[in-house]
């Protein structure tokens, strides 16, 4: 399974050499890091080549890596029916640079790229409809970007006086309690927690 | 009012279908284009279900983001656990003992039956048929019954846990099921003799919405939708998970229609629901003893008795419910065949005790978004009636 899933990285990397930047297989999946700018003609190939055959487009998504200087991961995940075989292709870009539209080969990348849009602000060039698609209507912010919280901005009630739903900033009784469960065992390091202290007190006398 | 010199045609008019209206299966609200009778275009809004249940992932550990698997897909709860639990499986490479691979698949395709229950007899109703979902729900509300007799709970149950399922099964439950499976292909038969031949039904969806090859790859379709066409795709039998592959052809057949119209797809669903009766059967036939859960491994919680006497017992159950277990750094994709179609998760882990990224793939998803292509050209009253064969439940959908 695996080594033929090798082989079809090889070839797959071998016919588009300058598209596929690495591929690897881990827990039996075809993983390929290809370059942005030519994910449309990589997708074209991995639909008409014979030994790919990746007509069915399963998924779109974006993965958040703040630190990063390329900050998403937008990922592909195709299918072939015909042969049964799945690939997984990446490609890293930026708040700025949009990523080119898979639309015209896979028309279900439509609302695959508006979701991605709507949750990280990947733009897509070529999208001829790029709206939001599962938050609210006029809503701000990209929701699963690591560095928006998990409470939002913004809550909605219902305003009896005005007679609409109105949008207002959060309160939150008591902050969201993001508990730090990763045991001080496993990740010691050379300053112990209270340590800190004892410097305090010798600078107090 | 419009300039003389601007004729406007009266025949072209916007109309707004829902967020609330029966045949919207929820929440969906579309805006049509139609030219007279005729669908021109629909723009489908979703979301108005979003729970951010791929936000929420990231900030709870594996086990506590289990149960809004459950919330997702209401209508067969325990097969987005089931594709959950596998993708921290393969990171975790664990292998779940064979009595819990029996116990799975015996509640999936319970889980496709209630499904496909409630899908057929709200297509029916969708179609101006009221006396189905009566019928219907009787037996979606016994399958319920055992989920509860199982989990605890007769929709959110929590129960498919990673490493296995939670609790095991007791021998009455056992024996409540196969009384269950003996009698529900009678129970089939009255919901079948009231729609099959059911000349109305027959009407509203006989060569309505057909799906052809084409549009299936290219519009990424799965599960009914794609059979229904005539492609004997399956993932239970393509890229099998637990002991599907172990199943004998003549109790596990992959159902196909011929013509792609909503009726094949009606037809397919009753199908599929006498051949998930049978592997239920076959499952309760085959079903070895043993763990039901992976026993001494960090994964599932140490037994009641041992935390009475042993420390490390209880520092494993404490570590176990407020720390939870790590995930080594990797990503997966793991799909199941859920009753809709491919239901999928891809987990990318970076070793802590959280979830760096999960995103859900709902089958659902992409037939809703080919509710355009499909529709096109279509008279209005045909909307609902694609709409109820799509198979919609916005749980999934707007995640």
């Amino acid at each position: 399974m695996s080594e033929a899933l090798k082989d079809l990285g090889a070839h797959i990397g071998g016919e588009c050499a300058d598209s596929v930047k690495e591929f690897y297989v881990r827990h039996g999946e075809l993983t390929i890091i290809a370059e942005r700018d030519s994910i449309l003609k990589l997708a074209k190939f991995l639909k008409d080549d014979n030994q790919c055959v990746f007509e069915t487009l399963i998924d779109i998504c974006g993965v958040d890596w703040p630190e990063r200087n390329q900050r998403f991961d937008v990922v592909y995940h195709f299918l072939s029916m015909r042969l049964n075989q799945r690939i997984r292709v990446k490609i890293a870009t930026n708040e700025a640079t949009p990523v080119p539209s898979l639309i015209d080969l896979h028309p279900s990348a439509d609302w695959f790229e508006r979701e991605a849009f709507d949750m990280y602000g990947i733009r897509f060039s070529g999208h001829p409809d790029l709206r939001r698609i599962l938050t609210d209507y006029g809503f701000e912010g990209y929701p699963l970007r690591k560095d928006f919280p998990l409470t939002g901005f913004t809550e909605v009630r219902y305003d009896d006086l005005e007679k609409r739903v109105v949008n207002e900033p959060v309160t939150l009784v008591q902050e969201y309690r993001n508990f730090d469960f990763l045991s001080p065992w496993e990740g010691m390091t050379k300053e112990l927690p209270g340590d800190e202290k004892a410097e305090k007190e010798q600078a107090d006398g | 009012m419009a300039d003389d010199a601007t004729p406007v045609d009266e025949r072209k008019f916007t109309l707004n279908f829902g967020p609330q209206h029966p045949a919207a299966h929820g929440v969906l609200r579309m805006i049509m284009d139609l030219d007279g009778e005729v669908v021109d275009r629909i723009d489908s809004h979703i979301g108005l279900l979003h729970r951010g249940t791929e936000k929420l992932l990231e900030y709870k550990t594996y086990l506590q983001g289990l149960p809004y698997f459950d919330r997702l897909d209401y209508v067969a709860p325990m097969n987005q656990e089931h594709a959950w639990c596998l993708a921290i499986e393969r990171l975790l490479g664990l292998e779940v003992p064979r009595r819990a691979k029996f116990i799975r698949v015996l509640y999936s395709e319970m889980g496709r039956i209630l499904s496909h229950m409630l899908n057929i007899t709200t297509q029916a109703m969708d179609c101006g048929a009221l006396a189905p979902i009566t019928w219907g729900f009787e037996e979606r509300e016994k399958l319920m019954g055992f989920y509860e007799r199982a989990s605890g709970s007769r929709m959110h149950s929590a129960y498919f846990r990673p490493g296995g399922v939670h609790q095991d099964l007791p021998q009455d439950l056992i024996d409540d099921i196969m009384t269950f499976c003996d009698e529900f292909p009678i129970a089939i038969a009255h919901i079948e003799g009231l729609i099959t031949e059911n000349r109305i039904f027959k009407q509203r969806n006989v060569d309505i919405g057909v799906v052809d090859e084409k549009t299936i790859m290219e519009w990424g379709f799965s599960g009914v939708m794609v059979r229904g066409s005539g492609l004997p795709w399956d993932l239970r039998r393509s890229q099998p998970y637990e002991i599907y592959d172990e199943i004998p052809g003549d109790v596990f057949k992959v159902v196909v229609g011929n013509n792609g119209d909503n009726y094949d797809r009606y037809v397919c669903r009753m199908d599929e629901m006498l051949i998930a009766n049978d592997i239920m059967k076959w499952c309760i036939e085959n079903m070895p003893t043993g763990e039901v859960l992976l026993a001494g491994s960090k994964v599932s919680p140490p037994r009641r008795g041992d935390m009475k006497r042993s420390m490390e017992a209880l520092i494993h159950h404490f570590k176990l419910y407020t720390e939870g277990f790590h995930v080594p750094e990797g990503e997966v994709y793991a799909a199941v065949e859920a009753p809709k179609g491919e239901f999928g998760v891809y987990l990318v882990s970076d070793g802590t005790n959280r979830p760096y990224r999960a995103k859900i793939r709902a089958p659902g998803y992409p037939h809703l978004a080919a509710m355009d292509h499909l529709c096109k050209g279509h008279m209005l009253a045909d909307v609902s009636a694609i709409l109820g064969s799509l198979d919609i439940v916005f749980g999934e959908i707007d995640r």
